[in-house]
């Protein structure tokens, strides 16, 4: 018997060739930056009209910033298939139990997935926050409405955790889909989550209320803004907030994951 | 020597006993059956050797060491639990690889195994459309990866034509052949009579024999002889006078029991009677495989 041992790094690697080496994962890319600058393109598109039309308090507020970062509503949902499809497809074929066969150490097996997954959604999530705004500002300055620069004060931190904002998202999702083994219930959990939630919110207890100043769409999406907003002064605690939210699932997953039969 | 010690393993979900006080050993350089009808625990059994369910009680080991303790498992154990398991939209040699890549073997096992299951012309293709004999040698590929010593089929030829049936066989014969243990799980006795050297049989989760293959085919009990003539009631009576049993088998020919062929010929000869047939018959493998369990079969059907 060989004295070698196996590492994280191989369980990794493993992972990095299983999610490049299907369609869906660039097919999935390809669909988050076609939704992502369609949208930016249409949301932008009547920015003259809309600028020429507002009244001078609604000018003061004119974000050019979170208007060219919109996209984020819908992008959330596609980089959040992408992150569910890495434990789900497994569960849906039955290939996690030849995984955790390689890989029988299934906190190293978990990770793997979620430092992959993760990789692949800090880099998409950056560079789509970055296509958008730089194509929303190209767009506003041909309509001859106010536009940011990247320098401009606020912008990049804006756009930067816009990116993260993306990212957690998708870690959100891996925890839901490792939790509910299937693609279905975690993508309906997560819709749940993003658009459901905000939109009952006022039936909700007056502690959930609070809950929300870190919810997705609602409290943590502030860091898309860069006109100062007096409900959430500073914006990267509220994302924050929601960073240990999407923590605490991900926490759940490893347990659940650690426990279960496969 | 003893590569998979079982010892007093039981699983549970919730009140079911699914896997009851186990205990067998898998040896090298032979094929062992793991035999059992539906529902037996075969498939239950399996997943807690590769630490998929966690045992309610006992341990399973491999070559002393649990299977999560095992620090290059593809190097131990080599498995194929469901040819299904494969994700459809990934071509069979990515598959191999991300495998391969996980335990840190070299990319040139994952071309040797492609092409000792024969899957070289396919490696490019993607796993959806292959045909389930194709993904029994994809699943096959799989298990001999890390070039283990220990080797677990489940049901490896469910749904194979004749021809995939008789290359798992001899596929398994060969790798016994080269001293590995090779553990298969199988309903049908017959199949694992020609394969197997050993032979370890469940049901409802319980041990029911733990015999070489060829004890179990020496001790499966007297067999009949089926008698064909002209004249079988008269024959009959003969018969029956010397003792025998009769009962009417098909077409009317005589079933005998009780009597070796040899007598039966000599008592023909004695009374002038023609035979056209006199053929001596042991009770088939699956009849004495239904025999051993029937007691434990789980779903039994009604016979109409
Ligand atoms: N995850 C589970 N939860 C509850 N019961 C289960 C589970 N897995 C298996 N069982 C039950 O355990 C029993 C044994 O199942 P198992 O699949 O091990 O049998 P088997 O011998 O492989 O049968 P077959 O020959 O049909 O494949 C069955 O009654 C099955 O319903
Ligand atoms: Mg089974």
């Amino acid at each position: 018997m060989s004295a070698r041992t196996v590492f994280f790094g191989n369980a990794l690697h493993a992972e990095w060739v299983k999610l490049r080496s299907l369609r869906s994962t660039w097919y999935t890319l390809a669909c988050l930056f076609g939704v992502g600058l369609g949208i930016t393109i249409l949301a932008t598109g009547r920015a003259g009209e809309v600028y020429g039309s507002a009244s001078a308090a609604e000018r003061l507020a004119w974000d050019p910033t979170e208007r060219s970062l919109t996209a984020y509503l819908v992008a959330q949902l596609v980089i959040g298939v992408l992150g569910t499809l890495v434990v789900t497809s497994e569960y849906a074929t039955g290939l996690v139990r030849t995984s955790l066969a390689v890989t029988p150490r299934r906190h190293r097996l978990l990770a793997a997935k979620v430092v992959v997954a993760t990789g692949v959604a800090v880099v998409a999530g950056q560079v789509l926050m970055f296509a958008t705004f730089l194509l929303g500002q190209s767009l506003f300055a041909a309509q001859n409405v106010p536009h940011a620069r990247l320098g401009d004060p606020g912008v990049l931190s804006a756009v930067v955790g816009g990116g993260l904002y993306l990212a957690a998202i998708a870690l959100l999702a891996i925890g839901l889909g490792t939790i509910m083994r299937a693609t279905a219930g975690a993508l309906t959990t997560l819709v749940g989550i993003v658009f459901l939630v905000p939109a009952l919110a006022g039936l909700f207890p007056s502690w959930f209320q609070g809950l929300l100043d870190f919810w997705p769409t609602q409290g943590a999406a502030a860091v898309f803004a860069t006109v100062p907003n007096p409900d959430h002064p500073h914006p990267w605690l509220n994302l924050g907030g929601m960073c240990l939210g999407v923590g605490i699932v991900l926490a759940a997953a490893f347990v659940v994951f650690h426990r279960r039969d496969v | 020597m003893t590569m998979i010690d079982v010892r007093g393993l039981t699983k549970r979900y919730g009140l079911d006993t699914v896997v009851d006080d186990l205990s067998f050993t898998v040896e090298a350089g032979q094929v062992t059956g793991f035999l059992g009808p539906n529902g037996a625990g075969k498939s239950t059994t399996m997943k807690v050797i590769l630490g998929l369910a966690s045992p309610t009680a006992g341990s399973v080991t491999i070559g002393g060491r649990r299977y999560r303790d095992l620090p290059v498992p593809l190097e131990e154990v080599g498995a194929l639990l469901d040819a299904g398991a494969v994700h459809g939209g990934r071509k069979a040699r990515d598959h191999l690889l991300a495998l391969a890549a996980g335990n840190g073997l070299p990319r040139r096992r994952v071309d040797e195994v492609l092409a000792r299951t024969g899957l070289e012309s396919v490696a490019h293709k993607r796993a959806g459309g292959f045909s389930l004999g194709m993904r029994q040698r994809l699943g096959i590929a799989a298990a001999l990866l890390g070039d283990p010593r220990v080797l677990i089929f489940d049901e490896p030829v469910n749904g194979l034509d004749p021809e995939g049936i008789r290359w798992i066989r001899d596929f398994m014969r060969s790798l016994a052949a080269e001293g590995r243990a090779v553990l298969v799980s199988s309903h049908l006795m017959n199949e694992m009579a020609q394969t197997a050297d050993h032979l370890v049989v469940i049901g409802r989760g319980r041990l029911i024999a733990d015999t070489g293959v060829a004890e179990f085919l020496r001790g499966r009990g007297e067999g009949t002889v089926l008698v064909r003539t002209p004249e079988p009631a008269e024959f009959a009576l003969r018969l029956t006078a010397t003792g025998a049993a009769v009962r009417e088998g098909p077409g009317s020919a005589l079933v005998v029991s009780g009597l070796a062929s040899e007598e039966i010929g000599k008592l023909a000869a004695y009374h002038g009677t023609v035979l056209s047939e006199l053929t001596p018959q042991r009770p088939s493998l699956e009849d004495a495989f239904m025999e051993l369990t029937k007691d434990s079969v789980e779903y039994q059907g009604v016979t109409a």
